[in-house]
């Protein structure tokens, strides 16, 4: 489904990698080997070379922000730019639907950002992504902040979505949950992938 | 027209008022007394240098002298638009955006009331074109230069907010909005604050100007009105036309944002 050819950028690659739908890869590596340029690369949010292609459509045919709704990244730090939660979805009632999935109550959304938690920050913004139901899904580091029990619902989720046929690339440092979740196991270092066994 | 003659000795009179705040500066230690007394002295030398300017191109009444007049006022602008600036653009480009919208924002307005209020003949006589573009262009910079301020430095602060609407597919301009707000905001503060206020707390220096030189309040009250209003439009447009265009400069054709466009400007 994601066809990604000779991708480069300063301190990154080339990269060639496929996703295929309903496939969830786990992307692992030391801190500063280059999995959040690679994310970031391919959602097109850092200027980059080479090739990205979605089912077939080159990404320079298609508008960045059309782009990026299908291809749709999510920050290991996530970002505010409004007083209360609900101000920050386009669709209030699909983000109401989400949220008990993730372990919240539908009254997240009267809460005001700058009383909101770490983990609480963290899965509000994945409501917010996945409520656009992007086809490939570019996740860092999305149950870092987050409790055991809290980090189950969440993978549950992410799992619902490939089952669903998202194609899914995700960082993330633990071992358990790349078995729980990942099919493949793709290894970065020094901005060069590696492919491991899962 | 009966105005009251200003003397050399009257103006030395009240540059001591000036003395007075040097004095109490050096007292207090305020360490004001030498900005103050640079920025006294540069006034007077400035405005005695216009002076004989402004008499030459009077006397002349050249489009072409008028316009390269108008020109090095402007670039003047720009200059200043750049040195109030705690980040800027790399490269010429805060000082190309700053002088684009001011020039454009002071066309508009200048060339509106030169052709329709005023009407001089001929339409260009610099003793009507030089004022008001001056007038014009003065409080503009001070417009421009904030909204500009404003957009730069809480652009770097804001990252992370901007880039997770563009990582939803936000526009570039939609990912900006607040921003972009903020900024148009702060540079018209100044012109909104001052309308607000203008007979009620204070009555402007132009107006003052004339009713001292004899004209009836009346009378120098409609053309502070005129004045307020090409400010105010001459304001909105060079504010607007400045903070958007630096966030297209911020930001390339594929909605990315690029803080690498962005430098610390120099102390």
């Amino acid at each position: 489904m994601l066809k990604v050819r000779g991708l480069t950028r300063p301190g990154l690659g080339p990269i060639d990698l496929d996703l295929s739908k309903g496939e969830c890869v786990a992307l692992t590596g030391q801190s500063g080997a280059g999995k959040t340029l690679l994310l970031r690369a391919i959602a097109d949010l850092d200027p980059n070379d080479g090739q990205v292609m979605l089912k077939g459509a080159a990404r320079e045919e298609t508008p960045a922000p059309e782009w990026r709704r299908r291809v749709s990244y999510f920050a290991a730090e996530s970002g505010w730019w409004e007083d209360t939660v609900a101000a920050h979805f386009a669709d209030v009632e699909a983000a109401r639907r989400l949220l008990p999935a993730l372990g919240l109550g539908p009254q997240a959304l009267n809460w005001r950002v700058d009383h909101l938690s770490t983990g609480e920050r963290q899965r509000l913004a994945l409501v917010r992504l996945l409520v656009q139901s992007p086809p490939v899904l570019l996740l860092d580091e999305p149950t870092s902040a987050l409790d055991a029990d809290t980090a189950k619902a969440v993978e549950t989720e992410i799992k619902k979505r490939c089952e669903d046929g998202a194609a899914i690339l995700i960082v993330t440092h633990d071992g358990e949950q790349i078995k729980r979740l990942a099919g493949r196991r793709l290894h970065m270092k020094s901005g060069r992938l590696r492919e491991q066994q899962a | 027209m009966n105005f009251i003659f200003l003397g050399y000795v009257d103006l030395v009179l009240a540059s001591l008022l000036l003395l007075i705040s040097g004095l109490l500066s050096i007292s207090l230690r305020l360490g004001l007394e030498k900005p103050l007394g640079v920025a006294a002295l540069r006034m007077v030398v400035q405005l005695t240098l216009i002076s004989w300017v402004l008499k030459e191109l009077f006397a002349m009444v050249s489009p072409w002298w008028t316009a390269a007049a108008a020109l090095l006022m402007l670039l003047f602008a720009g200059r200043e638009v750049v040195a109030r600036q705690r980040r800027k653009l790399a490269g010429l480009w805060t000082y190309g955006l700053g002088t684009a919208s001011m020039m454009l924002a002071g066309t508009i307005v200048t060339g509106l009331v030169l052709t329709t209020q005023i009407r001089p003949e001929p339409w260009f006589d610099p003793r009507y074109a030089l004022p008001i573009l001056g007038m014009i262009l003065g409080n503009t910079m001070n417009g421009v230069s904030l909204g500009l301020d404003r957009l730069l430095t809480a652009v770097g602060r804001e990252r992370v907010a901007v880039e997770a609407r563009l990582a939803l597919g936000h526009h570039r301009a939609e990912a900006f909005r607040p921003l972009l707000r903020d900024a148009c905001r702060t540079g018209l503060m100044q012109i909104v604050n001052s309308m607000s206020a203008m007979g009620l707390v204070f009555l402007p220096g132009m107006m003052t100007g004339q009713i001292l030189a004899g004209i009836e309040p009346l009378e120098a009250v409609k053309y502070q009105i005129l004045i307020m209003f090409l400010i105010a439009g001459a304001n909105g447009i060079g504010v607007i036309v400045a903070v958007f265009a630096a966030m297209r400069r911020l930001t390339d054709n594929r909605h990315r944002l690029r803080l690498d466009h962005l430098v610390a400007a120099q102390d």
